[in-house]
């Protein structure tokens, strides 16, 4: 159960390997941290330290695309860890190159989107169970309006957004919170590489406007908070002018 | 019955839980028999009176949450013993206004009437008479209890002195009390003879409630937390008696007329959606003009509501704090702790926290409850509204100081501990857990706070 200061005492994060959300996680601690779960594809592989000593952390094995398990993988979470308070829907890949091979375009949109809602409902049904929880969606400005440069990241990205918005309004009244957060470019292990677009920020950056959104009880948070106004505006350009942009 | 889904939260107004509500009368659960039908999530049960506990624990997200109403003929009292049997879903107002009239006092009553006899047992309340007269528990004779496998039991300290300890100040976790028995005290009149003095500081407030509160039934301390440096822990310390017919004779001989007529006003609520108007500003304001309207020394009158109960005049007065609400910080160290007292007083003070209410008191004799909270020491409460900036480590801060000189924090408070600071104050837990075990292997009472500080 999170506490009268919004500090969590069970984390469970979905794509544990995440820097972003590793960073949520280390922003969130406080000695009322008693588990963090970090569930990725491979958990013999994640890095279980960096964080702080009052929790015990563990990676468990989870597949963002199989999608059958993923009622029966997160109960199972909560029935040997406890009530979750918090999830971080954390897990996705950007797969730039993958605009030539539309077998692959489709993978990605399986992982980011299809696995988004698999486990999103999952994932609010189990806390529906337990009338409380909030479950953090990191998606990114890029689904808001999708860019040439790389609109198969960035349809996945609308699809998991408008996806996460509308699962936070139906589960009102049920103790349920969904937080979709809206980062622009965020220098991470994803994005090693890659040119940084305007705005860009770091992982800590996402953790303390989370944690800031979780305090003020926030349904979406834009990573900096400039970039609402920046993509309200965004979003109606010209098709030439937004061409232009991302040249 | 009528059952509802919502959403609960604690007087504090943090942290809130959806739970099935089921409004039910005691009479009404006894004659089910079985509870478990009343649990089909198998998140378990747990009792919620006036819901004035601060934090978490009468919600039980996901579960069943058992809103007790009162029944038909709630009150016996017997004037011969002194003592009244009541139903445990009656509050304290209602009570009070039917045995005042007739001359009695309850012997315990917190700082509202607006609590229930169930959750005075259950968070084994206390009051400004604790250094002499000990918590509520201390007076009760016998409750009867609804347990987890739905069979009823009277219980005495004596008939069942494991369970018995264990519930009072047990948080509602080893049964539904249904009815409790408790001596009353007797008073002449609704007034009592105070003592108003302002305190210039903290050295001086520790060394007048050592040396006089002896004197006094009933005695508090408000302190200014805004004030820092010389100043720091300035304060109003209030104390006072009952007072006999004849003293009101001869204070307000009107009032002697009809002595014992008792009928506080009730004020309309604070309206829901109200904006944090506890700000630091507001709140220094408030606390300058408090410490300044009261005389350096005042003997006078004060009326059982304006002395016991000032903030029940505030009808939902949480709703001051916005939206974000509040946190109720509570906390008894060892007489002997005095520094630490101090250093806590000061952090705060130094934080800028506005603290609406801060007040120290003197704990006397424990009441024998494996949970309860009054152990002898001063206790100090802070008000703090929850959406204050770096409130984590500031409380985190005094959690150290409070365990490192051997104190510990109020459950009935608490919406922010850890299981391991829980289990650091309460030496005794696990001889609780055993007990609770053996009265509900299943587990059927449960609550968020009972999740959250690994009660059960």
């Amino acid at each position: 159960m999170i506490n009268a200061i919004h500090q969590p005492q069970t984390i469970l994060v979905l794509g544990g390997t995440s820097d972003i959300a590793r960073a949520i996680v280390r922003e969130l601690e406080s000695p009322a941290l008693q588990q963090v779960i970090l569930a990725c594809r491979r958990p013999s592989e994640a890095d279980l330290g960096g964080f702080g000593d009052h929790s015990s952390v563990v990676a468990v094995e989870f597949d963002a695309t199989d999608f059958e398990n993923h009622t029966q993988f997160i109960d199972g979470v909560a029935s040997k860890y406890g009530d979750l308070d918090i999830v971080i829907q954390a897990f996705g890949q950007l797969g730039t190159e993958a605009r030539d091979d539309p077998a692959s375009a489709a993978r990605l949109a399986s992982v980011n989107y299809g696995g988004a809602v698999s486990s999103g409902l999952a994932v609010a049904e189990c806390l529906k169970k337990q009338g409380h929880g909030t479950l953090i969606v990191l998606s990114s400005v890029a689904g808001i309006r999708t860019r040439p440069s790389n609109f198969i990241y960035g349809s996945s990205k609308a699809g998991q957004d408008a996806f996460a918005t509308g699962l936070g309004h139906a589960l009102h009244g049920t103790g349920v919170n969904v937080m979709t957060v809206r980062p622009g470019f965020v220098r991470s292990s994803m994005t090693t590489g890659l040119d940084e677009a305007p705005f860009s920020v770091d992982p800590e950056d996402v953790a303390v406007a989370v944690a800031k959104g979780l305090q003020r009880g926030s349904d979406v948070v834009w990573v900096p908070g400039l970039l609402r106004m920046v993509f309200g505006l965004l979003r109606y350009a010209p098709g030439f002018v937004w061409r232009k942009l991302d040249s | 019955m009528k059952t509802e889904t919502i959403e609960l939260a604690g007087w504090g107004g943090t942290a809130p839980s959806v739970a099935s509500v089921v409004d039910v009368t005691a009479d009404e659960l006894t004659s089910e028999g079985s509870l478990t039908a009343l649990d089909p999530h198998g998140r378990g049960l747990i009792a919620r009176g006036l819901g004035r506990s601060y934090g978490d624990p009468a919600q039980n997200g996901g579960g069943t949450v058992l809103r007790l109403q009162p029944g038909a003929n709630p009150i016996h009292l017997d004037p011969a013993t002194g003592t009244v049997t009541v139903d445990a879903a009656l509050s304290l107002d209602t009570l009070l206004r039917e045995i005042v009239p007739q001359g009695w006092f309850i012997p315990v009553t917190p700082g509202t009437r607006f609590v229930t006899v169930g959750g005075a047992v259950a968070s084994d309340i206390h009051g400004k008479n604790h250094h002499a007269d000990g918590s509520f528990g201390a007076h009760v004779e016998r409750l009867t209890m609804l347990l987890a496998d739905g069979s009823q039991r009277t219980i005495t300290p004596t008939s069942d002195p494991d369970l018995w300890w264990a519930t009072i100040g047990g948080m509602g976790l080893t049964g539904l009390i249904t009815e409790a028995t408790f001596r009353l005290i007797p008073i002449e009149t609704v007034h009592c003879l105070v003592d108003n003095e302002r305190i210039p500081n903290l050295d001086t407030l520790i060394e007048k409630m050592i040396t006089g509160d002896h004197r006094y039934r009933y005695s508090v301390a408000w302190i200014d937390l805004v004030a820092t440096g010389a100043s720091l822990g300035r304060a109003v310390l209030s104390r006072g008696n009952h007072a006999t017919l004849n003293e009101l004779r001869s204070y307000v001989p009107k009032a002697a007329e009809n002595p014992l007529v008792f009928d506080p006003p009730v004020f309309p609520d604070v309206p829901s959606g109200m904006p944090n108007v506890l700000n630091r500003t507001a709140v220094r304001a408030f606390n300058e003009f408090w410490y300044r309207k009261t005389p350096r020394e005042h003997h006078g009158t004060e009326s059982l509501s304006a002395f016991f109960h000032p903030l029940d005049m505030v009808g939902q007065w949480n709703r001051l704090y916005g939206r974000h609400g509040f946190l109720q910080y509570q906390l008894v160290v060892p007489f002997e702790a005095v520094e630490t007292l101090r250093t806590i007083i000061s952090k705060v003070s130094e934080a800028g926290h506005a603290s609406f209410l801060a007040v120290l008191k003197r704990f006397g004799a424990e009441s024998g409850g494996l949970l309860s909270f009054p152990t002898p020491g001063w206790t100090l409460t802070l008000d703090l509204p929850a959406g204050a900036a770096g409130l984590g480590p500031l409380l985190a801060a005094c959690d150290d100081l409070v365990l490192g000189a051997g104190g510990r924090h109020y459950l009935a408070k608490d919406a922010y501990a850890s299981p391991a600071i829980i289990r650091a104050g309460y030496p005794r837990l696990d001889e609780w857990k055993a007990i609770r075990s053996s009265v509900d292997p299943e587990g059927m009472w449960a609550s968020d706070m009972a999740r959250r500080l690994d009660l059960i």
